[in-house]
Order: structure tokens, then C-alpha cells, then sequence
């Protein structure tokens, strides 16, 4: 198969490869898809709780290149939104971003199931806190 | 010698034509143009001598008695074909039971598929986790009704060489007829159908350093003379087993093909086992939590095939696909995202399946090709590892197994 420029260059230059430990403040983190499916991916998003904005984002994925591909675009597209734009980012947007072809649209479904996953991590651990997780 | 980019390590996927192949077939489109069945002029004598010559080259490479036992098809899944439902149809009455293997490649697998729509049965016995059939299994699914055994000679993901020898021999004393797909063994390791008991036999020619659209299906015609239903109505060309003009320059590079394999296969086969090993060594020994597939003492010289836990199969092709051609057991790029069904039954986990890469080297497979290749993989390897999820948590000393997945 053909790879799109952009799934073949953020497979050579994955953005934001790593982790942030799972219980500093503000991190909240996703572990989507299964080792038997071929994909997993991790995703992470550390939030400044003071203003509800998403500071930093990391990944780390399992699967084929459009997945690494899926989840190094969502960490770069995270930083700089609030938690609730973030909730906003869809699987198509990565699809038409990256060009995937339709066997490879698992792997953006993927993708915002791990934003979603991050987010909720987040709210969960910070539910006390109104304004962490309150719109801006 | 200064290294040529891309570099092909997926001969098993088809082989380079040999140029000396190529030299015989040149006459055979041009001025010996003629056709094998015209009897009556020059021009089909010339062109029936040269299908003749192929046929002998042939049947010296696979120790057939007689050169007419041999079938031209246009390839190893057509021989396959012919194979499975020519006997199928010709035995019905006879039985309607088939014995066959879960790692057979696709042709063997979905001819059998289309058969038991067809009324017939077919068991498929499990492999072993080193690639072996146990013959004993073979035993135990015939019953009255089976009419045929088909196991593969040589596997062509991981290399596995059955004991075709004990199948045949168990055929013989059943009186069952048995059919070996032997694409991926002719030409690489000593075949026999006589000392090995083979009544059919499929082969084709791009595996072999000889051009695409052309293979072959070895009909045993004494003890036991086997019958077959043809698919192909017409000329009754090839004992009117298989209808249609012979594709003349194509069965000469195949017959030159095969006469090559039978003079250099054992110092082929010597020298690509070397450098198979050297690859071996230099990625087992660099890369943790690598699993060899298939036992390693009943391999084809030419293969390797590898699970690399925590990365995906097509993640790895995609870092070295520029440079080198590989395969991965990993289907990912089909629509149907399955794992390698053959490294599944080996009992690996399907993490592990998503995982192998199957290297193949071939007659023109260069020592500084091996190098390169085998760095290259250790490279990607470790650059996915650093970013798989699952390699942390391994790491972190975390049972994967232990984990609720969210799979969608």
C-alpha cells in the first residue's frame, strides 16, 4: 500500500513520543484498542488546572503506521486546546488530515476513542475541581 | 560490493529471473514461435522439442519416471486447482473426505472451502507449534470416505519442511492419493516423488528464478495411475488433462530453470543457509522478546521468520520499505486486518502473529545485503519499541495479559 506524505512523515517524525507519569496533577491518560487487534495506543494530555487548557500531549502506539501516524497528529492538534475543544476533534478530521484509505479508517476511530479516553481520565481525576474541567 | 537499493529479501513471495533462464526463452517468441500441437510442419516439431526438453529438465528436478507425468498450468495455484477438484470430481464416487492442513497456503485453503460447499468433507489438521504436521493426526481424520491427502511440502511463511516422506508412505498403505503443494520446495531441497510416495505434485516457476504464468502438476501414472477431471475443456492438450496452447517460451525458462536447480541447489542452498543464519544471529542476539517461528532444523535454507513482540508487522515493513522489501505474516494492508493465520496455529498470540516478518533471500542474495538488512531491522525495532505502549508496560514489569482492553 501507498502511504500518504503525511502518515510517512509523521512515521519517520513521530510528534510528542513519551509518557507523563499517570498520577502527576493534571495528566489524564488513555489506553485504547487491544494487542490482539494489532493497535494499541496510549495517549496522554497534561492540562494546566488553573485554566483548563491542555499544556503538553504525548503517545505512545502499537500498529501499523497509519495508527502511529493517527496518534502522533491527535497529540499535536491536543496542545494549546481546552478540554472541551478537545472533545471536539473527530475521526474524520485525522482521515482527511492524513489521507487514510478506507482500511485504515479503524485507525482514526482509534485515535479520538484515545482522546476521549485521555479526557475522561482527566475529568475523572479532577472532578473536585471546577474549574479544571469547567469551558472557557 | 557496493550495495543496490531496493534490496529484494521476499523470495518467497516470487524469485528475480535468472538471467540464463531468460537467455532460453528468447528464441521461443521469435523465430521458433511455433505451436507444440502443429504436427505437421517444422515449426511445431521444434516447438514440441522444446516443451519435451522442459518436461525432462523438470522431471529430473522432482525424480518423476516418466516425463509425461507432468502437467504444464499457468501456475501453482492453477496446479493446485487441478489437483484438488480434479480429483474431487473424479473420485466422487469413490468418497467425498479430504485431509488437509490448517497452514496450507490461500489456493490449497479456499479450493477446499469451495469443495465442502460442494457436498465434500475436509478435515484440517493442526499444526505443531515448531510448523510440523504430526502424521499420527493425519491418521486419526482419515476415515473410509477420504480420498485424497494434500499437505504442503514447505511452508511459505515459515519455511517448515513436513515429513513428506512418512504422509506418503501412510497414503500408500491407505491407498488414499496424496498431493503436495511443493511451490515453495522445488528447486530449494531435494524432492522426490518416487522415494517420497507423491501421486501429484504442484510446482510453479517464479519461485524457482523462472518467469510468472507457468508452473506445473506432476500426475503419477503408475502405482497408482491418477485420474483427474479436467477444468479445462479444448485441444486435450497435456493428456487432456489441461487444454490449451502451451506457452512455449515460458515452459523453456522453466525447463532451464529447472536444469539449473538441479546442478547448483545443494551449493545454493549451502550458501543461503549461511547467510540465513548470520541474519539470525545478528538480529536474535540484538533484540529482546524476538521469537523464531518454525523449528529451525526443518527450514528452508532461504527462510526466516520472526515475531518481534510489542511492534506490529506492517509498522516495521513501513521503516524499512524503502530500502528493502520484506513481507510481514501480518495481513494488515488487506481489508480483513487479520493476523498470520499460519503463525496463529502455531499457538502464538495473535499479538505475536501481528508481529513475525518473514525474511526470504534468494540465489542473488549478497553477504553486505545481509549486513545492511540485518541492521537496518535491529534499528526499526528498537525505534518502535521506544514507542510501544505495550513495551512500556512490559517494562514496568506489567502483565499484558492482566489488562481489560477497550477494543472497539
Amino acid at each position: 500500500m501507498a502511504y500518504s506524505d503525511k502518515v510517512v512523515d509523521h512515521y519517520n517524525n513521530p510528534r510528542n513520543v513519551g509518557s507523563f507519569g499517570k498520577d502527576t496533577p493534571g495528566v489524564g491518560t488513555g489506553l485504547v484498542g487491544a494487542p490482539e487487534c494489532g493497535d494499541v495506543m496510549k495517549l496522554q494530555i497534561k492540562v494546566n488546572v488553573e485554566t483548563g487548557v491542555i499544556e503538553d500531549a504525548k503517545f505512545k502506539t502499537f500498529g501499523c503506521g497509519s495508527a502511529i501516524a493517527s496518534s502522533s497528529l491527535a497529540t499535536e492538534w491536543l496542545k494549546g486546546k481546552t478540554v472541551d475543544e478537545a472533545a471536539k476533534i473527530k475521526n474524520t478530521d485525522i482521515v482527511n488530515e492524513l489521507k487514510l484509505p478506507p482500511v485504515k479508517i479503524h485507525c482514526s476511530v482509534l485515535a479520538e476513542d484515545a482522546i476521549k479516553a485521555a479526557l475522561a481520565d482527566y475529568k475523572e481525576k479532577n472532578a473536585t475541581n471546577p474549574v479544571a474541567v469547567a469551558s472557557k | 560490493m557496493a550495495l543496490k537499493f531496493p534490496i529484494f529479501m521476499d523470495a518467497q513471495s516470487t524469485t528475480p529471473g535468472d538471467p540464463r533462464v531468460v537467455e532460453a526463452m528468447v528464441p521461443y517468441f521469435t523465430e521458433k514461435f511455433g505451436h507444440p500441437a502443429s504436427r505437421n510442419h517444422p515449426f511445431g516439431w521444434e516447438a514440441e522439442a522444446a516443451v519435451d526438453a522442459a518436461r525432462g529438465k523438470l522431471a529430473r528436478l522432482i525424480g518423476a519416471r516418466d516425463p509425461k507425468e507432468l502437467v504444464f498450468t499457468s501456475g501453482g495455484t492453477e496446479a493446485i486447482n487441478l489437483a484438488l477438484k480434479g480429483v474431487a470430481e473424479m473420485y466422487r464416487e469413490k468418497g467425498n473426505h479430504i485431509v488437509t492442513t490448517v497452514i496450507e497456503q490461500r489456493a490449497g485453503l479456499d479450493v477446499c472451502k469451495r469443495l465442502e460447499r460442494q457436498g465434500f468433507s475436509v478435515s484440517y489438521v493442526p499444526v505443531q507449534p515448531d510448523g510440523l504436521i504430526d502424521v499420527e493426526e493425519i491418521r486419526k481424520a482419515i476415515t473410509d470416505k477420504t480420498i485424497l491427502i494434500s499437505v504442503m511440502f514447505a511452508n511459505n511463511e515459515i519455511g517448515t519442511i513436513q515429513d513428506v516422506a512418512a504422509i506418503g508412505k501412510l497414503a500408500k498403505e491407505k491407498g488414499i492419493i496424496f498431493h503436495t503443494d511443493a511451490t515453495q520446495a522445488v528447486g530449494k531441497i531435494p524432492v522426490d516423488v518416487e522415494a517420497m510416495g507423491i501421486d501429484l505434485l504442484s510446482c510453479t516457476a517464479h519461485l524457482l528464478y523462472g518467469p510468472k504464468g507457468v508452473g506445473a502438476l506432476y500426475v503419477r501414472r503408475k502405482g497408482p495411475r491418477v485420474r483427474l477431471a479436467p477444468m479445462m475443456d479444448g485441444g486435450g492438450h497435456e493428456r487432456g488433462m489441461r487444454s490449451g496452447t502451451l506457452p512455449v517460451p515460458l515452459i523453456a525458462g522453466f525447463g532451464k530453470a529447472a536444469e539449473i536447480a538441479s546442478a547448483e541447489m545443494a551449493a545454493e542452498g549451502a550458501r543461503l543457509a549461511k547467510l540465513r543464519d548470520r541474519l539470525q544471529d545478528m538480529i536474535l542476539s540484538s533484540v529482546d522478546e524476538a521469537f523464531l517461528n518454525g523449528r529451525p532444523d526443518r527450514r528452508l535454507p532461504q527462510n526466516l521468520n520472526i515475531s518481534f513482540a510489542y511492534v506490529e508487522g506492517e509498522s516495521v515493513l513501513m521503516g524499512l520499505n524503502k530500502e528493502t522489501a520484506l513481507s510481514s505474516g501480518s495481513a494488515c494492508t488487506s481489508a480483513t486486518l487479520e493476523p498470520s493465520y499460519v503463525i496463529a496455529a502455531l499457538g502464538a498470540s495473535a499479538e505475536l502473529a501481528h508481529s513475525s516478518i518473514r525474511f526470504s533471500l534468494h540465489r542473488f542474495t549478497t553477504p553486505e545485503e545481509v549486513e545492511y538488512v540485518g541492521q537496518r531491522t535491529i534499528e526499526v525495532i528498537k525505534r518502535l519499541r521506544d514507542m510501544s505502549p505495550l513495551y512500556e508496560l512490559a517494562k514496568e514489569g506489567v502483565d499484558l495479559k492482566t489488562i481489560k482492553w477497550k477494543a472497539d
